[in-house]
């Protein structure tokens, strides 16, 4: 038996400051309506998404799926990459290359900072042809560059666009410095939280209506850092806005690293992505996923006194 | 118990996700086939080209760099060799017979002999040359500024385009051309280049003549350029997208 608590959506989604009241459940007293069989606990329903935010989370999942995808197309057409400005092909700092070995077997080899792996199967040689990332990972599957940077330079506005307005909403809206800014009790805090992460404890009950320090961190960081790392590195390799802006050539150490610096982010985007996805499957798939469809999200407080009376 | 059904659902779970990205993968290669999702595709760069000439002034140079970071070997791609019979003549007597057309839509139309080019005030700049594949070679191109040579042929108003026609056939017969706004062509950087690394420009770089437009990605800098003509529409050139690659489906503006 669970006791409904509704709370009326708040416009600014700030789930820190929605007033919620307190359950009667929740209270010393124990609920004077069923005194033989009290709750195990209370089920609470927050508006926790609004609208923008739920917009901007999907329309993301769209475009990162499709420039990660048309990006390793891109790559395809030369798997090195490079320290600088020149490509020194003698000497990439990561090159993934079909080889024939001398028994006239092809191979698919990884090289990074001179270390040779056999990766065949995956990187370097799959399915029987030779191609840096395999044909399941990259848009379109074939190998076809003017189509992949038709995709990939959509998208990209997609979400240069995208992001600017979940920027500027964020901002304005506040959602910014009271959800995702880290407080100095949650930085305090942040030996416990990986802790708990750790040892998959997720928070629960009050805990779980805001975003956890390490959240607030992972979340920051890919907004303010990640995002605005992986546009300025693709736009540093345009050679037209290198001519508009080529302090951005100085600031990454030039047009090869910048390509360096993209590739790295991209993985770091796609680090984040795994991470993100097992933290919602960790925590309730079915619940954190409604919350980004519908916006609301189920918290349980589990109830003390019923739990120890039960 | 709590445990294997947990495991349970997290391998259930991993499998969906993993079904459901096999499936917007096969989406997406339905959507390049289709007729009508690469039309909104292609509008990207429409967009690119306003943005990125709006930020970026006229006349910024790209970055020139110094003879210490010239490539050691710039490679050369597309065409090595245009392998046409006339072609091979014009190297018997190293292109003295050349001969650069500038016409369409100019005042006078006018030919240039090689010597003639070669005589006009000259520009050397070591520069980046940014290949759509994604890589870079840096080299020292020298030769005319083709704002000097459309100065003197004196395009009309209504021509909007610089079409150039190139000596070079593909396996299938069908002629290499490129082409940029004319605007572009007032670019200081924007040359025809004859010499590359301080000698003259060997045939898989493009001899005798091959523009270097540096605020563009590789595939726009024609080799082996016998014609120049002025145009107000790219329509009825070629397959009527503006280049021989634009053609195969790569982007008109390739400024990214």
């Amino acid at each position: 038996m669970a006791h409904l608590q509704q709370v009326e959506p708040d416009l600014n989604d700030v789930p820190d400051t929605v007033d919620i009241p307190i359950p009667s459940s929740m209270t010393a007293t124990p609920d004077t309506s069923a005194p033989e069989n009290p709750p195990a606990q209370t089920i609470e329903r927050v508006y926790r998404h609004t609208l923008p935010v739920r917009l901007g989370h999907w329309l993301n999942v769209v475009c990162l799926f499709i420039l990660i995808m048309s990006g390793l197309q891109i790559f395809n057409a030369h798997p090195a990459l490079y320290w600088g400005d020149r490509s020194d092909r003698d000497k990439p700092l990561l090159s993934i290359r079909p080889m024939r070995t001398e028994s006239g077997e092809m191979r698919g080899i990884t090289t990074i900072l001179g270390h040779k792996f056999d990766t065949t199967g995956v990187l370097g040689y799959s399915n029987g042809s030779g191609r840096a990332f395999p044909a399941w990972a990259t848009i379109p599957s074939a190998r076809w560059l003017a189509m992949g940077r038709r995709w990939h330079l959509f998208f990209a506005w997609v979400f240069v666009i995208n992001g600017l307005l979940f920027m500027a909403y964020a901002l304005i809206s506040r959602h910014v410095t009271r959800d995702l800014a880290p407080t100095g009790k949650d930085l305090r805090s942040i030996g416990k939280a990986i802790n708990d992460h750790v040892r998959l404890r997720h928070p629960s009950g009050e805990e779980a209506k805001r975003y956890n320090v390490l959240q607030k961190l992972a979340y920051v960081g890919v907004l303010f850092g990640l995002a605005p790392l992986i546009i300025l590195t693709g736009l540093t390799m345009s050679p037209t806005i290198d001519t508009a802006f080529p302090w951005l050539l100085s600031i990454f150490g030039g047009r090869q690293a910048a390509r360096t610096i993209h590739f790295i982010a991209c993985f770091a985007f796609v680090g984040f992505i795994v991470i993100h996805v097992s933290q919602v499957i960790l925590t309730g798939v079915f619940n954190n996923v409604r919350s980004m469809v519908t916006g609301w999200f189920v918290i349980k407080h589990e109830h003390e006194g019923a739990r120890h009376g039960a | 118990m709590e445990h294997k059904r947990a495991m349970e659902r997290r391998a259930f779970l991993k499998g969906t996700l993993g079904a459901a990205s096999l499936v917007a993968l096969a989406g997406c290669d339905n959507l390049t086939q289709s007729s009508w999702f690469p039309g909104i595709l292609n509008k990207a760069e429409k967009l690119t080209d306003l943005v990125q000439r709006a930020v970026t002034p006229v006349g910024a140079l790209a970055r020139e760099y110094t003879e210490a970071d010239i490539s050691r070997v710039f490679p050369a791609n597309g065409n090595t060799d245009p392998g046409t019979k006339d072609y091979a003549e014009m190297t018997r007597n190293n292109f003295a017979d050349w001969d650069l057309l500038i016409d369409g839509l100019v005042t006078t139309p006018m030919m240039f002999s090689l010597a003639a080019v070669k005589d006009m005030p000259a520009r050397t700049q070591i520069t980046r040359h940014d290949c759509v594949e994604g890589w870079s070679a840096i080299g020292k191109w020298t030769g005319v500024p083709l704002g000097d040579l459309l100065r003197k042929v004196q395009p009309l108003p209504s021509a909007k385009y610089a079409v150039f026609y190139c000596a070079d056939v593909d396996d299938e017969g069908i002629p290499y051309y490129e082409s940029m706004a004319l605007q572009d062509c007032y670019h200081p950087q924007t040359i025809l280049a004859y010499e590359l690394n301080g000698k003259p420009l060997d045939i898989p770089h493009g001899a005798p003549l091959r523009l270097r437009f540096e605020r563009q990605l590789g595939y726009k800098q024609a080799k082996y350029v016998e014609r120049i003509e002025l145009v107000d529409s790219l329509a009825d050139i070629g397959g009527g997208k503006g280049g021989y690659w634009e053609d195969q489906g790569y982007e008109w503006y390739a400024g990214i």
